[in-house]
């Protein structure tokens, strides 16, 4: 479904990825893990087509289509999907104006007619109380004064409405309790499916012990240094990243789980 | 993103939809400014001697004045002498009876504008005034609202047919000598809307008058002047647009509210008029005095306005509030784009006890346009117990506009509260980044992110008209994606 190559990309003239290469099938979930300042984040923005990047050498494709040829909202359109680490802000832009909007270009998009407003009122309602937000959310602002995990939680609701193809999660368990997380990762499994992909993108394991990953890479530098399965995960919490000859400045992973 | 400042002015390039001119017709002055000019302007009208008398007397005083240079704008100096103070499409000797006599070329105007003045079609809820150049040409529903006690005709009519309403009223909140402007039109006044809610009478619809701007080289003198009586409601609305030409042309307006006892007047105002080209040439001088005199004990004045046409705005829609607990609001979206200039805010002159007054502005400027908010909040030394509340955002698209704020506080009583919050915000990349994520196109995300700026204002206007203010911002800000 996506695939990476040889994939460099630069912001303000510093290559940050130096060559990714990477294979993600329909129905897989891959986590990528590595240090603060490995690229984790900058891979998850360039492949939704964020401008700060510089793309200066490679390939990214879906379903054999080539991404970097697509603006943004193009790519969306197309499937992909990326969960914010940071949500922003639209003051006074109701949350329901803002995923009905969404929705129908992607309805308009696949030459579907596009919801009305009562109609998405009671799909949204639904599927908010997978991620167990309550539904005088929608009528908020979008993310405005929302807490961190609600933020996250909103996330992953306009991930459950959109159905993309692929989901790219980015640290979508930094700053959540643990309740927060299991809500989020119940509302994960809910998106996981035979012809969806998702790839999630975080610093520690404890999120993979709730949304067990098919494949696991390790990032550091810029380049993947290591690829497994699950254990990779269990051995990266046991020994840190140091046995990769990678240096993590944070704590140890095991702390924070 | 760093090209999006680039792409976002490309956004917000702006088509003006009501640019056309209407081929009429008309009877219209030589350009030029004398006693006589206002003589034969007041013949026209067939006004009585007193109204004559009053205009002479604003026009002297006016030629001692000087024309305020405070405002943060530039442009350049008005020829008064160059400009035509009176045009009025070509009619029959009587005013028009009825619908039927008005011209069609007019009805037609209208309704290109979207203002059908047929009583059952698109705005079947609301009453129109509708002023071409210098005169009211319709005014529709007079008849179910004369029913409700509810006068609603031009301030022509008035002054014949409800002299004492306007001897007593006309003038009592702006006087003539306020300033620059609002003396130039004490003189040469054209056309306007009167309005007279009796004691008691709660309007039974939304009354608006639509001004437009057809013939060039003319000046339009907008009066209109509104009574609330004791515990009356009304409800007003105005709409304004113009032509596309080259020139500048100016609308020197005054508007007068007074609210008695208990009575609450809500004012809208949906400002379109020609903003000039791309490149800042042409463009309506809107230079406009409002005020509303909150007189009666427990009496609300609301100002509403969406400004997003003109070359330049220099407007201050204030509240008198001198009755006790009268309450005085201001709701203000302002958007400059290209080479617009506004300086515009408003004053709340606390003079009764326990009055309060809330101003929400919400300034967005774009392109390398200029966006002033100006606001004064004095308390009287009667005014115990006074409090204010004043919100100013300003919204920033791309990185060659500019935003002001300039607020006065004078106090003269100590019990008196201000509260007053500002803010300054750029529509970010990461918020467009967000939209675009999500499948949204720039155009419909930049304007989802301004009307949602903007939207503690438009809740404020009637129904009918926020859903027409939240498409104009739409259609200003729309245009090819670069």
């Amino acid at each position: 479904m996506l695939s990476i190559k040889n994939l460099h990309a630069s912001v303000e003239g510093e290559e940050i990825l130096k060559g990714i290469n990477l294979e993600i099938k329909a129905g897989e979930v891959h986590a990528i893990m590595g240090p603060n300042g490995s690229g984790k984040s900058t891979l998850s923005q360039v492949l939704a087509g964020n401008e700060t990047f510089e793309v200066t050498q490679g390939e990214i494709s879906l379903n054999g289509e080539n991404l970097l040829d697509l603006e943004t909202e193009e790519r969306a359109r197309e499937g992909i999907f990326l969960a914010f680490q940071y949500p922003v802000e639209i003051p006074g832009v109701s949350n329901l104006q803002f995923l009905r909007t969404a929705v129908n270009a992607m309805r308009t998009h696949r030459g579907e007619p596009e919801m009305n407003a009562a109609e998405f009122m009671k799909l949204a309602k639904e599927v908010s109380k997978q991620v167990d937000l309550d539904p005088a959310f929608l009528k908020r602002g979008v993310n405005e004064g929302f807490s961190g995990g609600e933020k996250k939680r909103n996330e992953i609701l306009q991930a459950l409405l959109l159905q993309p193809k692929l989901a790219i999660l980015d640290e979508t368990d930094s700053g959540l309790d643990i309740d927060a997380l299991q809500v989020v990762s119940k509302g994960v499994n809910a998106l996981r499916a035979e012809d969806r992909a998702i790839l999630m993108v975080t610093h520690y394991q404890r999120l993979l012990n709730h949304i067990v990953p098919d494949h696991v890479h390790v990032l550091a530098g810029g380049r993947i240094v290591k690829s497994g399965g699950r254990e990779l995960a269990l051995e990266l919490e046991e020994r840190g990243y140091g046995w990769l000859g990678v240096k993590d400045e944070e704590a140890t992973p095991s702390a924070a789980s | 993103m760093a090209t999006t400042d680039k792409e976002v002015n490309e956004l917000i390039k702006r088509e003006y939809e009501h640019g056309f001119v209407t081929d009429i017709e008309a009877d219209t002055f030589e350009p030029g400014l004398n006693e006589d000019v206002i003589a034969r302007l007041s013949a026209i009208k067939k006004e009585p001697e007193w109204m004559l008398e009053w205009r002479l007397k604003a026009y002297r005083r006016w030629l001692e004045m000087d024309e305020p240079d405070w405002a943060h704008v530039g442009y350049p100096k008005i020829d008064y002498n160059s400009i035509s103070y009176y045009s009025a499409p070509k009619r029959k000797e009587d005013m028009p009876q009825s619908l039927d006599e008005v011209d069609p070329e007019l009805l037609k105007t209208y309704e290109k504008l979207g203002i059908p003045l047929h009583e059952r079609e698109k705005l079947a809820g609301v009453a129109v005034d509708a002023v071409f150049d210098s005169v009211s040409v319709a005014t529709t529903f007079k008849e179910p609202l004369a029913k409700a006690g509810v006068i609603f005709c031009s301030i022509s009519e008035a002054i014949q047919d409800y002299p004492e309403l306007v001897k007593k009223y006309l003038g009592s909140v702006v006087p003539a000598g306020d300033n620059f402007f609002a003396g130039l039109n004490s003189a040469v006044f054209s056309d306007g809307t009167f309005v007279y809610v009796p004691k008691g009478v709660r309007c039974p619809m939304e009354l608006s008058t639509y001004f437009r701007i057809n013939a060039a080289n003319t000046g339009q003198f907008e009066r209109t002047l509104i009574i609330a009586e004791d515990s009356s409601y009304v409800s007003y609305l105005e709409g304004c647009t113009a032509p596309m030409r080259d020139e500048n042309q100016l609308h020197a307006a005054v508007v007068e509210l007074v609210a008695l006892d208990d009575a609450q007047i809500k004012y809208s105002t949906v400002q379109n008029w020609y903003p000039g080209d791309e490149n800042g040439k042409g463009g309506i001088f809107n230079f406009v005095t409002k005020r509303g005199a909150a007189i009666g004990k427990n009496s609300k004045i609301s100002w509403t306005q969406v400004e997003t046409g003109s070359a330049v705005t220099w407007k201050y829609p204030s509240c008198v509030l001198r009755g006790d607990n009268s309450v005085g609001e201001f709701y203000s979206v302002a958007l400059t784009n290209n080479f617009q200039q506004a300086d515009t805010g408003t004053k709340m002159i606390h003079l009764g006890k326990n009055t309060s007054s809330t101003i929400i502005s919400k300034g967005i400027s774009a392109g390398k346009s200029s966006n002033a908010y100006r606001g004064l909040v004095k308390f009287g030394p009667g005014a115990e117990g006074a409090r204010n509340y004043t919100q100013c955002d300003s919204l920033l698209i791309g990185d060659r506009c500019g935003a002001h704020t300039f607020p006065y506080i004078e106090s003269k009583n100590k019990s008196a509260i201000v509260e007053h919050e500002a803010t300054t915000s750029k529509v970010s990349d990461e918020q467009m980044f967000l939209c675009r994520q999500r499948g949204i196109d720039p155009e419909q995300a930049v304007s989802m992110i301004v009307n949602g700026f903007c939207k503690e204002v438009f809740k404020e206007l009637p129904m009918e008209f926020a859903v027409e203010a939240g498409k104009l911002l739409e259609v200003s800000l729309e245009g090819s994606v670069g």
